[in-house]
C-alpha cells in the first residue's frame, strides 16, 4: 500500500486524473445520467444514459492517461466523437442554441471535480490543486470537442443544402414534343446561371428539343451579369440548333434592362410562358383551335 | 463509311453529296491545316455541283477553338456567295458553351439539332418558303 502511494506520487497530475476517472467511472456515469445533457438526450431509459456517460468517461480517462488534456485532436476523443455529435445534434434539434449546449456540457464538470476533491482528501494542497486544474482543462477540452462537432455539422448542412438548392432550383420541363422549359425562380447568381445553362443545353440534346423556353417570371431582379448569362444561354442554344425564347419579363425588369442599356435584340421574347409555348407550337406547325361545340356540330 | 477515303489526318475530310446537299462530318480533334483544306474543298464542291445547301455535322467534335469557329463562319460566308446555305448540325452543349464564352456566336450561321433536321431545314427553305410565311400569319 505505501508502495502504491509512492508510485502514485510519481505520476503527473494528468495521469492521476486518468486513473481517478477509470476508477470512479461507474460513479461518475451515474451522476452524469442525472445531468441535464444526458437526461434530455436519453429519455428512454436511465440505463442508456449511464452507458453513454461511461463511454465518455472512458474516453476522457484515455486522453488524460496520454497526457493530452489540452488537445481536441487527442486519439481518446475519436472514439466518442460520433456519440457526442449525436447528442449535440439531438439537443440542437430540440431547439437549444450552441451556447446553451455549451453550458450543459460545462455542467458535467462540477460532479466530477467534487468527486476528485473528495478522493484526494488528506493529500497535500498542491497535489489537489494540480489535479483539479488538469481535470478542469480536460473538461474544457471536452466542451470544445462538442462545440466543434456542432459547428461542423452545421457547416455540412449548409453545404448540402447549397447543393440541393442548385439541383432543385433548375428543373427542365418538357412541355411538348420538342419543347422544353426552365421556370427560373429566385435570385440568379453566376453559379446558378451556369447550372441553368448546362442543364438546359443537355436537355435540348436529350429531348431533341427545337425550342427552349427560359421563363423568368419568378426572378425578382435582373442585373447586367444575369442578363449577360441569359444571352449566353440563348446564343449557345441557337448554336446547337434550338431556338431559345425568354418569357415572363416583368415590367420592372424590362425597365431595368432598358436602363442598363442591354440589347436583347437578338433574343426572342414573349410576355408569358403560355405565349412562349403558343409561339413554339405555331412554329412547329401545330394549330391551337378552341373547341367550339356549335362549329363542330355545323361541320 | 470513311474507310474508302484517306485518313482525315492526311489533310482531307470527305465531302459527301446527298441529293442537292453537301454533307461534311467532323470527328474528334481537327488540325488547323485540315480545317483550311475543308474550307477550300467545300467551296469548290459547292461551286462545281451547284448544291443548295451544306450541312456540317459537329456531333463528333468535343473540343473547339476560335480558329474552327472562324472557319465555320467563313465557310458559311463563302457558300452564301455561291447561293448555297450552310447549316451546322448536332453541336454539343460543351462546344456551344465554349464558342459563346469565346464570343463567337456565329450570327450568320444556321443551326440544327441533327444532320437529319438540317437536311429537312434546307428542303423547307427552298421548296416551300411560302408555307412558312402563311403559317406565321394565321395563328
Amino acid at each position: 500500500m505505501p508502495e502504491q502511494v509512492a508510485a502514485g506520487h510519481q505520476e503527473t497530475p494528468a495521469q492521476e486524473v486518468g486513473d481517478f476517472l477509470r476508477r470512479r467511472r461507474e460513479q461518475i456515469a451515474q451522476r452524469w445520467a442525472d445531468a441535464a445533457l444526458f437526461r434530455t438526450v436519453f429519455t428512454v431509459s436511465r440505463e442508456e444514459a449511464v452507458e453513454a456517460g461511461r463511454a465518455v468517461v472512458e474516453a476522457l480517462a484515455a486522453v488524460a492517461a496520454a497526457e493530452r488534456v489540452e488537445e481536441q485532436e487527442a486519439d481518446g476523443f475519436s472514439v466518442v466523437r460520433e456519440q457526442l455529435a449525436r447528442m449535440a445534434a439531438s439537443r440542437s434539434r430540440a431547439g437549444s442554441t450552441n451556447s446553451q449546449i455549451s453550458v450543459e456540457v460545462d455542467a458535467l464538470r462540477m460532479p466530477v471535480v467534487d468527486l476528485l476533491i473528495a478522493e484526494l482528501e488528506g493529500r497535500p494542497a498542491e497535489d489537489v490543486r494540480d489535479c483539479t486544474t488538469a481535470l478542469t482543462v480536460l473538461m474544457g477540452t471536452l466542451r470544445l470537442v462538442v462545440l466543434e462537432t456542432l459547428l461542423s455539422a452545421g457547416q455540412e448542412l449548409i453545404n448540402r443544402q447549397h447543393l440541393q438548392l442548385l439541383e432543385v432550383a433548375t428543373p427542365v420541363i418538357k412541355l411538348w414534343e420538342g419543347i422544353v422549359a426552365v421556370p427560373l425562380i429566385g435570385t440568379l447568381d453566376s453559379a446558378r446561371s451556369q447550372v441553368v445553362m448546362e442543364t438546359l443545353l443537355d436537355s435540348i440534346v436529350e429531348q431533341h428539343a427545337r425550342f427552349a423556353i427560359l421563363d423568368i417570371t419568378g426572378v425578382p431582379t435582373v442585373d447586367s451579369l444575369v442578363a449577360q448569362h441569359l444571352m449566353k444561354t440563348v446564343a449557345a442554344a441557337r448554336l446547337m440548333g434550338a431556338e431559345c425564347i425568354v418569357s415572363g419579363i416583368r415590367p420592372a425588369i424590362a425597365q431595368t434592362i432598358v436602363h442598363l442599356g442591354i440589347d436583347l435584340g437578338t433574343v426572342k421574347t414573349q410576355a408569358s410562358l403560355a405565349d412562349a409555348l403558343g409561339y413554339a407550337l405555331r412554329k412547329q406547325g401545330a394549330h391551337i383551335v378552341p373547341q367550339d361545340p356549335h362549329h363542330a356540330g355545323s361541320r | 463509311m470513311t474507310g474508302a477515303f484517306p485518313s482525315p489526318y492526311g489533310g482531307q475530310l470527305p465531302v459527301l453529296r446527298i441529293g442537292d446537299v453537301l454533307l461534311v462530318t467532323l470527328q474528334g480533334d481537327l488540325h488547323d491545316g485540315t480545317a483550311e483544306q475543308l474550307q477550300e474543298d467545300v467551296s469548290e464542291a459547292a461551286a462545281d455541283s451547284r448544291v443548295k445547301g451544306v450541312v456540317i455535322d459537329l456531333s463528333g467534335v468535343e473540343i473547339v477553338d476560335s480558329f474552327l469557329g472562324r472557319v465555320l463562319s467563313d465557310i458559311a460566308a463563302k457558300t452564301r456567295l455561291l447561293a448555297a446555305e450552310t447549316v451546322v448540325a448536332g453541336m454539343r452543349p460543351a462546344v456551344a458553351i465554349t464558342l459563346v464564352e469565346l464570343g463567337l456566336t456565329l450570327p450568320g450561321l444556321r443551326t440544327a439539332l441533327s444532320s437529319d433536321e438540317a437536311i429537312r431545314l434546307l428542303g423547307e427553305v427552298s421548296i416551300s418558303p411560302r408555307h412558312e410565311r402563311t403559317r406565321q400569319e394565321s395563328p
